[in-house]
């Protein structure tokens, strides 16, 4: 029998669980990733699988290699930002599928401000953080008073805010493309500042005060949840509903709390990306921002903590950059997509694989004991 | 006018292939936010049939591409069953990844099978300009009946039968009320709530093939089905789970939906001058407003998204 005092073996904890589960997850998706390459071409597969793992270690110069490190980071910032406005929700019990609108909604007031009135960052900064955290806010109001499922709500907010953000990035495109006009040219000061950090990674310009930001933002988010008492009001909403309403918690307005802060976290994130000069929005965009459905993929993958989304957000951003320099000629890149898909398809099976854990150590204890 | 009423009725048959296949689902006890990617998948086995079949005759040609969209639906939906049902797993994360999942498979898929064909040739799409005129039932004017419209409205009828009027029907409905008291009088709530994923995995793969046949002779697709999946959800909630009611709400959100295509053809609409955008936008915006009035009294099927344990009461 167990006693109390027989400490937990290595297997049993819940950390090592979790991130097993997660390996398995990667692993899953990586195998069968690598069969749908085989089967599209056999002779490539190999190569291209290596290169989607290895991304920026592509290239064999060391500088340049750790320069495209910079740019894997500072578009894994943005990840980052989404991962946790979807792991926030999902605390409570919400499924933010809308961190997609809110993401474009971000991009859309940021990009506008700096590039129609010239504002500085920091007020394209908090724009986005409170047109994300507005947009979030309706989907929470919705659930609250209206019953809405917040995952209908948040997709069709999704189509609205795109296309709302269309037709106002338009007034700021260039004359001759789909794509707003270059911030660096047209309004530097609403590029984020870089903070001598640029010079870590051969002095690409895309590296700025985002990255350390967004682990900062992370860490905040942990501490939130863990150690207040706003965030175990939070938790306590996600875990029975009835039971937080009967412990005299304004459930309601928790819950639009949450989804006002999932969005401005998206909406954060858009900013770090757009801000940093390294995308530019287009105009013709027919489709979502993937940026949110990635976060989805993220959250999961980081066992819902959010240091662990820290991880599994640049390993996802890692795989999706790394998709572009798979041999053109034989594969397309949205193999990264699909694997990031398989990934999160697995993580549903989280539980399940815990649970096989748990029982495999159990049953090798007895048999050890004996 | 005829055109307007054309992409009105096919859009409406779309959405409820889609909404009735949500319906079953749900029904069973499972939700299906996967149908987006069901959509999909049930797009590209059609598509592939009409790019490889391409000289069958007229019916066989309707019938070969039904069969190859609904073995599309069915089997990917199977992902929802397996992942849902055996595995208890949260659905709202499955039906997620299956949309993904399904965007990103037909892309990868489409995009290698025309790089084999031509190393140039880079798209995701797939062109059937010939074989689509096989799904044109007659013309009257300007207005095309398709087969689609018909078969939608036949399966609207026979969903109803099936679900009220059947035994498999009225078991199917008890799995998502109460699991625990069906399976106390001898019905097997797995078996059923399959039964509900995979007949939903057949009215959305079929759907699909409608969607990407509506308007247009050639499907990109990247471009998924932007969103369809979950109008037809708003459709089914709008309904209430309902068939005959599910009919009469498909009809109005396509209505919505086919404004888009031919509002330019109508004088009042364009001295108005608002920015085609507006007219995308209509139904994803009509569908929030519908949503946000209809979902208080939701009538939504009592066990729906909850895995079944036999042990709880």
């Amino acid at each position: 029998m167990n006693t109390k005092n027989e400490k937990k073996s290595f297997f049993e904890r819940a950390g090592v669980q979790s991130v097993a589960a997660s390996l398995l997850c990667i692993i899953l998706g990586l195998l069968i990733g690598y069969l749908v390459l085989l089967c599209i071409n056999p002779a490539g597969a190999g190569k291209a699988i290596t290169s989607i793992l290895k991304n920026f270690l592509y290239f064999p110069r060391p500088e340049v290699a750790l320069e495209y490190f910079g740019s894997t980071l500072a578009k894994s910032a943005p990840l980052l930002m989404c991962t946790l406005s979807i792991l926030f929700a999902y605390k409570v019990g919400l499924f933010n599928i809308g961190a997609s609108g809110q993401y474009a909604v971000g991009a859309g007031l940021s990009l506008y401000l700096a590039l129609a009135h010239g504002m500085p960052w920091y007020v394209c900064v908090i724009a986005a953080m409170i047109g994300g955290g507005v947009l979030g806010g309706i989907a929470g109001a919705l659930k609250a008073y209206l019953n809405v499922n917040e995952v209908i709500a948040g997709i069709m907010l999704n189509w609205i805010s795109l296309y709302s953000v269309n037709m106002l990035l338009t007034k700021v495109k260039e004359a001759s493309t789909t794509y707003t006009a270059a911030l660096r040219t047209n309004s530097p000061g609403a590029l984020l500042p870089g903070a001598g950090l640029n010079h870590l990674f051969s002095d690409n310009r895309y590296v700025t005060i985002a990255i350390p930001l967004a682990i900062l933002i992370a860490a905040g988010v942990w501490i939130v949840m863990e150690k207040t008492k706003l965030g175990f009001e939070l938790r306590a909403t996600g875990l029975n509903l009835n039971a937080a309403k009967y412990a005299g918690m304004k459930e309601k307005r928790n819950m639009i709390l949450t989804m006002a802060i999932a969005g401005a976290l998206s909406g954060l994130g858009a900013a770090f990306l757009y801000l940093s000069g390294i995308e530019q929005w287009s105009c013709a965009q027919t489709a979502v921002p993937a940026m949110g459905f990635n976060g989805i993929a993220a959250a999961f993958l980081g066992g819902l903590n959010p240091i662990g989304s820290i991880f599994s957000s640049f390993f996802i951003q890692h795989i999706t950059s790394g998709g572009s320099y798979v041999d053109k000629m034989i594969y397309s890149s949205q193999i990264s997509d699909l694997i990031s898909a398989i990934i999160i398809y697995f993580c549903s099976f989280v539980l399940f694989f815990k649970s096989c854990m748990g029982r495999a150590v159990g049953k090798g204890r007895k048999g050890g004991n004996r | 006018m005829a055109l307007l009423l054309q992409y009105t009725l096919i859009y409406a048959s779309v959405l409820l292939l889609v909404a009735l296949g949500g319906c079953f689902s749900e029904h069973s006890g499972v939700i299906n936010l996967g149908l987006e990617g069901i959509m999909v998948m049930g797009a590209l086995g059609g598509a592939l049939v009409m790019k490889y079949m391409e000289s069958l005759p007229g019916i066989l040609m309707l019938l070969a591409v039904m069969i190859g969209s609904i073995l599309f639906g069915v089997v990917y939906s199977l992902l929802l069953a397996v992942a849902a049902i055996q595995f208890k797993a949260d659905q709202t994360l499955v039906g997620t990844a299956m949309n993904l999942l399904g965007m990103a498979a037909a892309t990868v898929f489409v995009k290698a099978m025309n790089m084999a064909e031509n190393v140039n040739n880079v798209s995701s799409s797939i062109q059937y300009i010939e074989q689509k005129k096989a799904f044109s039932l007659l013309k009257i004017g300007k207005f095309e009946l398709s087969w689609f419209m018909v078969i939608a409205a036949a399966l609207l009828v026979v969903s109803h039968i099936v679900l009220y009027k059947t035994r498999f029907g009225l078991r199917l409905m008890a799995c998502g009320e109460h699991p625990q008291a069906a399976d106390s009088v001898g019905i097997n709530v797995c078996r059923m709530r399959y039964a509900g994923v995979l007949i939903s995995g057949m009215l959305g793969g079929l759907g699909g093939i409608v969607y990407i046949t509506a308007g247009v002779s050639e499907w990109k697709f990247e471009n998924g089905v932007a969103g369809f999946g979950f109008l037809a959800l708003a459709v089914m909630i709008f309904g209430q789970w309902k068939p005959k009611l599910i009919g009469i709400a498909a009809l109005l959100f396509g209505l919505f939906r086919a404004l888009s295509n031919v509002y330019s053809g109508f004088d009042a609409l364009t001295a108005l001058h608002l920015p085609s955008t507006v007219y995308n936008m209509l139904p994803y915006i009509i569908s929030l407003v519908i949503l946000a009035l209809f979902s208080r009294n939701s009538r939504a099927p009592k066990a729906e998204g909850i895995p079944y344990d036999k042990g709880q009461r």
